[in-house]
């Protein structure tokens, strides 16, 4: 890499988000922009109100659906592979294995080459299209778990564990906590890869975006709406619902229900406890930590960029003496390459940016503000974990 | 040991009672001897051996781990056991056996608490997560998953359709892994024969009554004691073992030494343990100094010392008195003390009355601290365990009440996790509402479906799960006494206390001051 190409000098970070200079355009940006390159469909990357949004079709796709007029003012689909150019930068979609349609953004200017990775995961998923690594200078990754606890179970497990308790309590109903996009179909097609045919009940604010996956050819088994639904029919069934209705006014209409959630920050006990979750699943479509530092070894990248905890831009910086968030651990990362588990190579320094010249600005702007969840379940309130 | 864990964790998530009971059952009627009799003493608090320092736990991560991101670990999940096992490297196709419970046990029964550490480390190599995380509770001491020794013996006689009771007699007779407890649910033995162990009783408890209820008894069948505010025990004296026992059968004589020296030898007693001083019952807090402390310090021995008050005999010598009537006992307690009066035990006087009107007199008249009412028993009962309807009652006094303003509320949990039933209360101090108490029973559903839904309408503010109200509804709250407290902001504590009526009808205005609660102060 040239020292006059180095990735900083044409990957900003800006109060708007990531922005390619030379390209002119914006990655899932924080508020609307005139061109954006859009990574997924979760509402915490894909806003409304842009002029151009480039994306895959899938993402496409569930922002038309999810925002309709607004989702922007001309939408170009970029199949995963093909090729755009802006100004002299390369762009490519390459699969993320998050959700469906997800994408890692893969520039290229005058030789070099950086990685945008978007959230992404390395295991199976049913319903999209698995990660691809791409070797690159610059890799700036996603850190939802990036401390060593996270460590997500095999799927299989966790679906088992929730058919274990539908037949242990077989008079109550299992609410199961989903995200709308992605988790819920995604818990679908687990439990029917785990020989679960019965129909699965779902919540209002879930139909849309699972009719749109078998629109698109993922195969998620019968499913029935709650309209119409007497109490003594759900006993014994399966009933997703976005997480926010799991505690609230809405499960009241359920049989007793055991309250489930599907979630990497279910692995964490008293996290799970707090939200008075019954039966915690820890199941993720985010890189757990093994995923993370894996991914961070076979991209070969002579930078890691973290993706910055604070997704939404508009809160103030945070406390520098708050408890760190699992993105500390992944700009830990970077310290302990060589040697992931032995003594620490360099001093804790590098995390306050005195380090080494390959820090990026990135880490080097919030290496100041170890951005950290409160005590609460900042996660869920922010990404979709 | 994987499944004991699983099953350790599916307990702590699960809130309700009836869930927990059917997890144990599941456990115990699918996992083999001798482990699931390992759980059980797990369960059940009987396991003894020397627990590990968390400081040994966490070095051996600090061995496995980048010691920052097990700091930063730490401090993101808060309890060091959990973070070691979920930090901790899997070893990947591991050829190490998962050790099994009743294995884990036995080699910590002999290793001195330095060794330990010694041993953990290739069980946690073994284990699975969830594995590493029950072994690691188990070696520091603490499930705090919730379960009661009491419920786990519930969820093991409903599981061998006995009644609990039946378990709880034998109990201190048996030992783990419960072999002999375990054929006998079974049906390939007779129950385990205890013989002359000091076995605990299930004890004989009262039912509550209310005033307009006594009018259908006659006053000449009963007799009548003061009850006392302290806590129930019973005196187990066979051959040179002495036993000091809680009401739910915990044996706590390690916690009360000075008592179970002065026992009595060869008798089985019931009675109220208290912390007098000069003969004068010292209020519920002095004895909570000495509740939950298993050995106390000679400071706590000298400044609360305990004594029982004695109100029944149930067995003198070999001879079972269960069976005569209360009347009957009450001669022989009486005789017996006579002969062998101890310090540190005193008789429970009788409180002799005419009729229920001159009773009532006696029981509203009674200022002296420690008194909660009185104890109605039948002359003619014999002693039965459990909660038997019609000899025994429990007549208490008219509880205090307070008119005080909602604050808070929060969501309860299991069947009320969508309601907003755990309230907190305040009394005015001068213009400002200073909270007193938390609250959450006492109401009907519809009340509580009335106050969830107003609460909704009426938050000021969210802290989390906790909502602030408008102060605009007034809770009658009805306690049973009210103490000094430096854990409260106010500086006092109720006891009891819960919500006696909702009057929507009150001004705020009109509630009652911190000061008018002070005036109550026991």
């Amino acid at each position: 890499m040239s020292a006059a190409l180095r990735p900083e000098t044409w990957i900003k970070t800006t109060p708007a988000g990531l922005y390619c200079l030379p390209g002119d355009f914006y990655i899932d940006p924080l508020r609307p922009v005139a061109r954006a390159v859009i990574t997924h469909g979760h509402g915490d990357h894909a806003r409304p109100g842009n002029d151009r949004v480039l994306a895959t079709p899938g993402t496409i796709a569930i922002m038309q659906e999810r925002y309709g007029e607004a989702a922007g003012g001309s939408l170009q689909p970029l199949r995963y592979g093909e090729a755009v150019t802006a100004g002299g930068v390369t762009v490519r979609l390459v699969p993320a294995g998050h959700v469906l349609g997800s994408a890692q953004i893969v520039l290229e200017h005058r030789g070099t080459r950086v990685v945008v990775s978007g959230d992404y995961k390395r295991r199976a998923d049913p319903t999209c299209d698995p990660f691809e690594p791409r070797n690159c200078d610059a890799f700036i990754t996603e850190a939802t778990f990036g401390l060593p606890v996270f460590r997500h179970p095999p799927d299989s497990q966790e679906i088992d564990k929730l058919l274990h308790s539908l037949a242990l309590f077989p008079e109550r109903c299992h609410l199961v906590g989903v995200y709308a996009l992605g988790k819920c179909q995604r818990v679908l097609a687990l439990l029917r890869r785990g020989g679960y045919e019965e129909p699965v009940y779902l919540h209002g604010a879930l139909i849309k975006l699972t009719e749109l996956y078998e629109s698109l050819g993922v195969r998620l088994g019968p499913v029935l709406p709650l309209i119409g639904i007497t109490r003594d029919t759900l006993k014994g069934r399966i009933v997703l619902a976005p997480p926010g209705a799991t505690a609230d006014l809405w499960s009241r209409r359920l049989p007793d229900p055991v309250v489930a959630m599907a979630s990497g920050w279910m692995r964490v006990r008293q996290r799970a406890k707090a939200r008075g979750v019954e039966l915690p699943l820890v199941i993720s479509d985010h890189a757990d930590w093994d995923e993370l530092t894996a991914t961070i070894d076979e991209v070969a990248a002579e930078e890691i960029w973290v993706d910055p905890w604070p997704r939404r831009g508009a809160r103030p910086p945070r406390d520098q003496k708050g408890p760190p968030s699992p993105r500390a651990g992944a700009r830990r990362l970077r310290g302990g390459r060589v040697n992931r588990f032995g003594p620490s190579p360099s001093s804790p320094d590098w995390i306050r940016g005195s380090a080494g010249p390959s820090l990026s600005p990135l880490t080097r702007g919030e290496g100041l503000l170890p951005c950290s969840p409160s005590p609460r379940l900042r996660g869920e309130d922010r990404g979709e974990g | 040991m994987n499944r004991f864990a699983a099953l350790l964790d599916a307990l702590l998530f699960t809130p309700s009672r009836n869930g927990k009971l059917r997890l144990m059952q599941e456990y115990f009627a699918t996992a083999a001897d001798p482990e699931r009799g390992w759980a059980l003493a797990a369960l059940t608090g009987e396991l003894a051996f020397d627990t590990a320092k968390p400081s040994q736990v966490r070095a051996l991560a600090a061995a496995r781990v980048d010691p920052e991101l097990l700091e930063w670990s730490y401090d993101f999940v808060g309890d060091l056991a959990e973070t070691v096992s979920l930090i901790w490297p899997e070893t990947v196709g591991a050829a190490v056996p998962v050790p099994s419970l009743a294995e884990i046990v036995e080699q910590l029964k002999r290793a001195s608490r330095t060794e330990v550490g010694q041993l953990l480390e290739p069980w946690l190599d073994a284990l699975d997560a969830t594995g590493r995380w029950a072994l690691l509770k188990l070696v520091t001491g603490s499930l705090r998953i919730g379960v009661s020794a009491r419920l786990a013996k519930t969820a093991l006689a409903e599981w061998g359709g006995v009644e609990v009771d039946r378990i709880e007699e034998i109990w201190h007779g048996l030992a783990p892994p419960y072999r002999p407890l375990f054929d006998w649910l079974e049906g390939r033995h007779p129950a385990p024969d205890t013989g002359d162990l000091p076995t605990f009783c299930p004890l004989m408890l009262a039912q509550p009554i209310e005033d307009s209820e006594l009018e259908g008894l006659d006053a000449a069948d009963y007799l009548a004691e003061w009850k006392w505010d302290g806590i129930r025990v019973q005196l187990v004296a066979r051959g040179s073992e002495r036993r000091l026992y809680s009401r739910s059968g915990d044996d706590i004589g390690a916690a009360f030494p000075e008592v179970l020296a002065a026992m009595p030898a060869a008798v089985m007693l019931d009675g109220e343990l208290l912390v007098l001083r000069d003969g004068e019952v010292a209020s519920f807090n002095d004895l909570q100094q000495r509740l939950n402390r298993k050995t106390p310090t000679p400071k706590l021995l000298h400044d609360y010392s305990a004594a029982v008050r004695l109100y029944d005999i149930l067995r003198e010598g070999t001879e079972d008195l269960r069976g005569l009537s209360f009347a009957e006992r009450r001669r022989r307690l009486e005789s017996w003390y006579a002969r062998e009066p101890q310090p540190g035990f005193d008789l429970s006087p009788l409180v002799p009355f005419a009729n229920w009107d001159e009773l009532r007199a006696l029981r509203d008249g009674a200022r002296e601290r420690g008194i909660e009412g009185l104890m109605l028993k039948r002359a003619d009962s014999t002693y039965v365990s459990g909660r038997p309807k019609g000899p025994w009652f429990k007549w208490k006094r008219g509880a205090l009440t307070l008119d005080t303003v909602l604050m808070y509320a929060q969501r309860g949990h299991g069947k009320r996790s969508s309601f907003y039933s755990d309230y907190t209360f305040g009394a005015w101090r001068g213009d400002e509402l200073v909270p007193v108490g938390k609250a959450y029973s006492g109401f009907t559903d519809e009340e509580l479906r009335r106050l969830d839904r107003w609460v909704r309408n009426n938050t000021v503010q969210r802290w989390g799960p906790v909502r602030e109200v408008s102060p605009e509804v007034v809770l009658e709250i009805a306690f049973d006494s009210v103490h000094r407290s430096t854990r409260h902001k106010s500086g006092v504590a109720m006891r009891f206390p819960r919500i006696h009526r909702i009057r929507w009808d009150k001004p705020v205005r009109e509630a009652d001051t911190l000061e008018e609660l002070e005036k109550l102060l026991s």
